[in-house]
């Protein structure tokens, strides 16, 4: 995947939550986390994206 | 609870009997050897297990009948098994209704089906539905045919004393209080043991947020025995329900209590009625129903921590208390009541050391352990503790309706019986034996001559060997061996080679086998097996 791809992923992300109402994002977010988890099928590797993601959220 | 105007033991399909106290009172103070507290089914099925090895025992219930209501409903195979070496599993198999499939929906589509393994070398079905009732109605039918078991009903313990070799107990009865004293005492008197509160022990764990109310309701029906769990339906959002197919048109309706939810309110007969209505439309039945009976539940995971107090074994619900949704509540007493029983019998007869009684408590509490991971897992799926497990398991929901992969969350794993694994008295593998069950495991089914392998197992240990040099060398043994044909379907299962051995133990539990057996191994096993660990 190129910059450039990851680029409309991150647009069409970015659409498609202000398209979904505040009161369901995170219900969304959670569901395209299990959708994506499915796809790249490696448990170990999810997790470790789990923890990954967790990081730097206080600053 | 039962609907305004009907006693305890008013049901629509049942005929509670009624049992007076001892009327022949000349031997109520004569020493008994085992002495057994609550003719539930658990402690019923201690007494016929002890009886099946030659033991006498005295069944002490403080009711004058059975328990209200239907409680316990899904029987587990492994229980079958347990019930058939008691001989007293013909009337469950004819009554109850075997079950293999669970479907789940969510905003009322279905979202998932799943089957229960089974297959044709198993004898019994993976679960049966069978209300309490009947559960002890039929046992209490094989006990009456049990010259070896007296049963006086409304005789409460009392007190409890300990003595040298034994305790005394003191029992109330509506004539007399008096005392006796028994060699050992097995409490198998429920969740609200006066055993354990005599001994001052207290049940350790976890409460879960989530609250059943569980109703039996009586209705012309008509959905095969598969059991449902509504997510979020329209009648409950947010809660979860589950629908259960009994014997004479009963069925069994669990459902969650939103939080906050008052619980006095909650099982009042009109909410009751209000919320089963409700239940009923969201399944699409609109026909006449009555409503039989009704309790309340949390899902807790509860246990003591040790089964034995000197004397005194814990069987059932008084050694631990586990969340309904893995089906282990009666499953793991009746277990119990097996695992002590052949034990302590055999202890009683000479034929083990008394450090066998020692692996009652690793083995069955290992069980408990074992159920509350598990059940956990449902609780949190069924009754999401917090804000994270909460949104996960919206989100699986909402997903499986796109993606059945996010439906198998919803699949309950319903429990396969555990692996003694760490027993004591279990022989671990030493010859690197691939494939089969585990040491421990419970021995797997198959078909032999158009029977099956349970039905050849003797009342004691048996040895299974592939060719019949083995069994002749260890002749001298306590055991019925049990040469099969190398390449059988049971050779298969148990991933035998033609110098194979498995050594079984009464309650189905494999001991410990070989690749390749010599009879010293065997020999060490089975000593093993029986002492309670070497010396």
């Amino acid at each position: 995947m190129t910059p450039a791809d990851l680029e409309t992923v991150y647009e069409a992300l970015a659409e498609q939550l202000d398209a979904i109402g505040p009161d369901r994002r995170e219900l969304y977010l959670a569901k395209l986390a299990l959708l994506l988890v499915h796809e790249i099928a490696d448990a170990g590797r999810a997790r470790s994206l789990v923890a990954d993601a967790a990081s730097n959220l206080e600053i | 609870m039962r609907p305004a105007g009907r006693a305890e033991t008013d049901s629509l399909y049942f005929t509670y009997p009624h049992f007076d106290p001892p009327s022949n009172r000349a031997h109520l103070t004569r020493p008994v050897r085992v002495a057994i507290a609550g003719a539930g089914p658990v402690g019923m099925t201690a007494a016929l297990a002890l009886a099946q090895e030659g033991i006498a025992s005295v069944l002490f219930d403080a009711k004058a009948t059975f328990n209200d209501g239907s409680r316990a409903i899904c029987i587990a195979r492994q229980s079958y098994h347990i019930l058939d070496r008691l001989g007293a599993v013909k009337p469950f198999l004819e009554k109850s209704l075997g079950w293999t499939r669970g479907r789940s929906f969510y905003r009322g589509r279905k979202i998932l089906e799943f089957e229960m393994p089974d297959s044709p070398r198993e004898k019994y079905r993976p679960m049966y539905n069978l209300e309490q009732q009947y559960i002890e109605q039929y046992l209490w039918d094989a006990i009456e045919q049990e010259p070896l078991i007296e049963t006086r009903w409304q005789s409460r313990v009392s007190g409890l004393e300990d003595l040298e070799e034994g305790v005394r107990l003191t029992i109330q009865d509506p004539v007399d209080t008096y005392q006796v004293d028994c060699d050992w005492l097995l409490a198998a008197d429920g969740a609200r043991s006066t055993i354990r509160g005599l001994r001052g022990l207290r049940l350790k764990g976890e409460n879960f947020e989530g609250r059943y109310v569980i109703a039996d309701v009586q209705m012309e029906h008509d959905y095969p025995t598969i059991r449902r769990a509504l997510f979020d339906p329209d009648c409950r959002r947010g809660g979860t329900i589950l629908v259960h197919k009994q014997p004479d048109n009963i069925w069994r309706i669990d459902y969650q209590l939103r939080d906050g939810e008052d619980e006095a309110e909650a099982i009042r007969e009109d909410t009751v009625r209000a919320s089963v209505a409700a239940v009923l439309t969201e399944i699409g039945y609109d026909g006449d129903w009555d409503l039989e009976w009704w309790s309340i539940y949390s899902a807790n995971t509860l246990a003591l921590d040790d089964y034995r107090d000197g004397r005194v074994f814990f069987i059932g619900d008084s050694a631990h208390i586990v969340p309904i949704f893995g089906v282990r509540g009666l499953n793991n007493g009746l277990a119990d009541a097996h695992n002590i029983a052949w034990k302590l019998a055999w202890v009683l007869k000479g034929k083990a050391g008394p450090r066998l009684l020692d692996s009652y408590t690793p083995e069955r509490r290992g069980a408990t352990l074992d159920v509350f991971q598990n059940a956990s897992k449902s609780a949190r799926f069924m009754t999401p503790p917090t804000a994270g497990w909460q949104l996960m398991r919206d989100a699986a929901l909402n997903l499986s309706l796109s993606h059945p992969f996010a439906g198998e969350l919803a699949n309950p794993r319903q429990m396969t019986p555990y692996t003694y694994a760490d027993s004591p008295i279990v022989t671990p593998d030493e010859d690197g034996f691939e494939g089969g069950p585990k040491p421990g495991a419970v021995l797997p089914n198959a078909r032999v001559n158009g029977g099956f392998l349970s039905d050849l197992l003797g009342d004691g240990f048996s040895l299974i060997v592939f060719s019949p040099e083995l069994a002749d060398r260890l002749a001298d043994l306590d055991l019925t061996p049990l040469v099969l044909q190398p390449g059988s379907e049971a050779a298969d299962v148990l991933a035998a080679s033609p110098g194979s051995a498995y050594l079984v133990r009464p309650d189905m539990h494999i001991a410990a086998r070989w690749q390749s057996a010599s009879p010293e191994a065997v020999r060490a096993a089975l000593e093993l097996a029986v002492a309670g660990g070497k010396t």
